[in-house]
């Protein structure tokens, strides 16, 4: 766009309201660059500026696609994001690389959709996202429900041909009931939370576990809440062998900002 | 957290659940799967579409295995076990989606007469 003007280019990270800025704890954003409030009405977006040679449209498709680059950016966007979270009434994160050019496309931004934050602040004040997953141990789940039908009076080999065809028919029988549990998961937890979503499951080859991700759900949950969510976790967990969860957060509310469009 | 968190079979939480108060460094996947795909989506002076991104990802997909940050990363929320996901109507859905998107982009682009063509 305009890479030959080196004008000074704002990377927001969040849109906040009641932020208590002394209290964010983090000073340095995207690149290493000081993040600092941009207030319009009562609206606070916290933003620190960017160099357009690193982050203009060519060289940002370009560093978007070098990992190194794309795990370091991202990991001070939800640093940044995660501060405002806590210092702040309510925040709304920003999808990463919202980039504006200059402080006054900012402030026009905030007072243009000043209505969409405002109603997106207020659900999101006093409550905090959670994530929860699901991994199913296909063995475990498996051997259960291959409950062994000791076959008599066959032979070896159609003995053989019979397990093996059991096996099989356990796989599957597996595969649908840990998506069962997986519903089940969803429910009961769901009900504690204000809004739930349930996200695609992350891929088994590149996540350390060996489990399927039978569950990848995120909970927007009242505060006062959070203690009652741990423990129907650990609850949940203990209901089904073969079946492990893990909690994750308090995040924040990433999964729950885009009802604003 | 209070009391013992078995291992195995239990709950194994990647931060303590102290009431919203310490945010651990987390995992990387669980990170960029929000950052670029969750998150509020407004139009900024730089435009970098969710094409782009898609396309990012997959890309990330296959380079991931050979990279050091490899092992953080386990992202993938295109693509998914059918048994899941019911079938292809995902898939298609997501196709049909993407040409959506694409046609949006077309339609908006280049209102200002600089249509080339």
């Amino acid at each position: 766009m305009a890479e030959e003007h080196p004008e000074q280019a704002l990377w927001v990270y969040a849109v906040t309201t009641g932020l208590a800025a002394e209290r964010l704890g983090t000073d340095r954003g995207v690149g290493g660059a000081p993040v600092r409030p941009l207030t319009e009405g009562e609206l606070t977006a916290l933003v620190s500026p960017v160099d357009l040679a690193e982050f203009g449209e060519e060289a940002l498709r370009r560093n978007l696609e070098d990992l190194d680059w794309l795990a370091a950016t991202a990991r001070a966007h939800d640093t940044v994001v995660t501060a405002a979270a806590r210092a702040a009434t309510a925040a709304v994160p920003l999808r990463l690389a919202t980039v504006y050019l200059g402080e006054d496309r900012v402030r026009g931004l905030l007072a243009e959709r000043r209505a969409d934050f405002t109603a997106a602040l207020e659900l999101l004040a006093g409550r905090t996202e959670w994530g929860v997953k699901a991994y199913a141990d296909p063995d475990a789940l498996a051997e259960d429900a291959a409950a062994p039908a000791e076959g008599s009076g066959q032979g070896a080999g159609t003995a053989y041909l019979l397990r093996r065809k059991a096996q099989l028919s356990a796989r599957e029988a597996a595969q649908r009931e840990a998506a069962a549990h997986a519903e089940h998961l969803h429910t009961a937890l769901a009900r504690l939370a204000v809004s739930a979503r349930r996200h695609p499951p992350q891929d088994p080859a590149l996540s350390r576990e060996r489990g399927w991700m039978v569950l990848n759900g995120a909970y927007l949950v009242d505060d006062d809440r959070a203690e009652e969510l741990a423990r129907q976790v650990e609850a949940l967990a203990g209901t089904r062998r073969g079946v492990r969860l893990e909690l994750t957060g308090p995040w924040p509310p990433y999964s729950f900002a885009g009802v604003v469009q | 957290m209070t009391g013992p968190v078995q291992p195995a079979s239990s709950v194994s939480p990647m931060q303590s659940s102290g009431g919203g108060g310490n945010h651990q460094p987390a995992n990387l996947g669980d990170i960029l799967e929000r950052v670029l795909d969750k998150g509020l989506v407004i139009a900024g002076d730089i435009q970098v579409n969710l094409l782009d991104i898609e396309l990012l990802t997959i890309k990330l997909r296959l380079v991931v295995a050979s990279l050091e940050t490899a092992k953080e990363v386990g992202i993938d929320w295109w693509e998914h076990d059918p048994w899941l996901t019911g079938g292809n109507d995902q898939r298609e859905l997501k196709q049909e989606n993407r040409r959506l998107r694409e046609r949006i982009e077309q339609l908006e682009a280049p209102k200002d007469g600089k249509r080339d063509g």
